[in-house]
């Protein structure tokens, strides 16, 4: 399997990373040497395997449904590029 | 046992017994290390040094230890990789789009080095949200490494991508440093610059604060200059974790206490597949040094088959790049890190312009792959039937450790390279990890540990893995390797006036 340019620009755009498009060409490329090199992975016989979800077999932990932190919105703000009375501020969202 | 005539040529362990021994005080540790980092940057190890930090921390040592309330670690000096979350010092995963982060948390690995009393001499270099093999895509270029060819001056990389604590613990900036191993990033920079790196198994260390590449394989560990050094320090980096379901309740053991053991009678596996075709006959050959060596000790030599071995490369480049891509959509230019000053059309344009002048060039080409393989219709035609491979490797593994309990492998395909040599081609570069990503998939214990030098006068490392949870016997066995080698070679003090 491969990508084309289209393919590409829709990638980008679900990954939401703007990609000049004098970069399309090159990260066509990029990107189907890489898909050309993993394409080895269809000659594996897979059938009846089951795939991975944990390396280490373990049952999922269960906590108390309690509140354990909080009431810190001025350290979860601390580092926002924009921010106003502890609220993240960004470009208008609704008409 | 004599100790080094500099403060700086000790060991963990030698400085670890001379603090408690009161031969010398972690000031003088503290000072004689951030002497040595600020000398060293020539080498571009730290991302940020913190040498009034590290000197408050060995003060508040000292305090203890004439109390009489010394911890196990009391008045370290460490090197952090500057993935790991430090509260209220910047913390950028090498990233621009992280480059005015201050983390208002400290990350569980590097608390619980707190605890134990270690001191913190900075944050080092790494490849961008640990992606790379060379160091070479971090935002604040690339690490040297100490290492220079014979009768040459030729820059080289220290491996990736904890290449700054690599580069820092070869060239005596510190007494050891922590690492993170996605697919290879703590052994391959280990191997390449003659120093000691562990991967500890899949949950043995919280991920709690530690910025996240891919989640199911990340794992902390240790590195250092001699495996007891690795030993120490993994004891104390090692814990169960409430704050991250992943970590195993599974007691952490007293490391070095077997270490001296010896390996009479343990049974080491030889996989005939990762002898590989155009690698270098060095690597061969002191793979069955290697061999010899635990074999003159009383080690068991088997050989076993490790079928899908070729498979975990390209099996690693769908299911680390997926994970990568849900984990780096948090980087939006809203909550915390670098927001574009471009105009912009509106939310979506914003993370858009943001994130394409936040990350690099190889962390965008990762994300977009990882985009692809999960997207509508194409899921199972990569993502699932990478994890199903992974089940493979897996299975490869238990059903070699039914006949050894350990295996023998080379660290890495080759030395260290030139600056440069390798970063136009990503796939040349992929496969420096060819030996070590296999123990990622499988989520199992991987040591590199400095085994001889090439003919060019570099450092190769031989790998040991493990059984799950196991780390005391690849310690052991690495241990074991250490005495065989009797590696003592340093690099040439070039950096420093």
């Amino acid at each position: 399997m491969s990508v084309d340019k289209d393919t590409v620009r829709r990638i980008a755009k679900l990954a939401r990373i703007a990609l000049e498009e004098d970069r399309v060409e090159p990260m066509e490329r990029e990107l189907n040497g890489i898909l050309a090199w993993v394409e080895q992975l269809q000659e594996v016989n897979v059938e009846g395997v089951e795939p991975m979800t944990s390396v280490v077999a373990q049952k999922l932990k269960m906590r108390e449904d309690v509140v354990t932190d909080g009431n810190i919105a001025e350290a979860v703000t601390a580092n926002a590029p924009v921010s106003e009375d502890n609220f993240f501020v960004v470009p208008k969202v609704v008409e | 046992m004599s100790l080094p005539s500099k403060l700086t040529d000790f060991t963990l362990a030698e400085a670890r017994d001379a603090v408690s021994d009161k031969k010398v005080s972690s000031i003088e540790l503290t000072k004689a290390f951030s002497k040595a980092v600020a000398d060293g940057k020539p080498l571009n190890a730290f991302v940020t040094e913190t040498p009034e930090k590290a000197l408050e921390m060995a003060a508040a040592s000292d305090a203890r230890i004439a109390k009489g309330e010394a911890r196990p670690l009391e008045g370290l000096p460490l090197a952090i990789k500057d993935l790991f979350c430090t509260k209220g010092v910047k913390t950028t995963a090498g990233s621009n789009i992280l480059n005015n982060f201050i983390p208002p948390y400290e990350s569980t690995v590097t608390q619980n080095l707190w605890d134990a009393g270690a001191v913190m001499l900075g944050k080092t270099n790494m490849d961008e949200f640990a992606m790379g093999s060379s160091n070479e895509t971090s935002f604040y270029k690339p690490v040297l490494s100490p290492w220079r060819a014979k009768n040459s001056n030729a820059a080289l990389v220290p491996g990736g991508s904890s290449g700054g604590s690599a580069s820092s613990v070869a060239a005596n900036l510190c007494l050891g440093a922590t690492g993170t191993d996605t697919g290879g990033s703590i052994r391959q920079p280990a191997a390449v610059t003659g120093t000691v790196g562990l991967k500890p198994t899949y949950g043995r260390c919280s991920r709690w604060g530690t910025v996240a590449f891919a989640s199911s394989l990340d794992q902390a560990g240790p590195m250092t200059r001699t495996v007891r050094d690795a030993a120490i320090l993994l004891r104390h980096m090692a814990s169960v974790d409430p704050k991250d379901s992943t970590s195993v309740d599974i007691a952490v053991p007293d490391y070095e206490a077997g270490l001296e053991n010896g390996v009479k009678g343990l049974r080491v596996g030889i996989p005939k597949e990762y002898r590989i075709d155009g690698a270098p006959p060095e690597i061969d050959a002191l793979w069955q040094k290697g061999a010899d060596w635990l074999k003159a000790q009383g080690a068991e030599i088997v050989e076993v088959s490790l079928p899908h071995t070729k498979y975990a490369l390209p099996a690693y480049y769908i299911v680390a790049p997926a994970e990568a891509s849900s984990n780096l959509a948090r980087y939006d230019g809203v909550r915390y890190g670098h927001r574009t000053k471009e105009a912009i059309r509106d939310i979506t344009n914003l993370y858009e312009k943001s994130r394409a002048e936040g990350f690099g060039a190889e962390v965008r080409r990762r994300i977009l792959i990882g985009t692809y393989v999960l997207s509508a219709g194409y899921y199972d035609a990569y993502y699932s039937r990478a994890q199903k491979i992974r089940t493979l490797i897996l299975r490869d593994f238990e059903q070699a450790f039914e006949k050894c309990d350990v295996l023998l492998t080379p660290a890495t395909p080759g030395p260290a390279f030139a600056i440069g040599e390798k970063s136009n081609d990503p796939i040349s570069m992929y496969l420096n990890d060819v030996f070590t990503v296999t123990v990622n998939l499988a989520g199992l214990p991987g040591l590199a540990v400095p085994a001889g030098l090439t003919a060019d006068g570099l450092p190769l490392g031989l790998q040991i893995i493990g059984k799950a949870f196991d780390e005391s016997t690849v310690l052991r066995a690495g241990r074991a390797i250490e005495v065989g080698a009797n590696f003592t070679a340093k690099p040439q003090h070039w950096w420093a006036a």
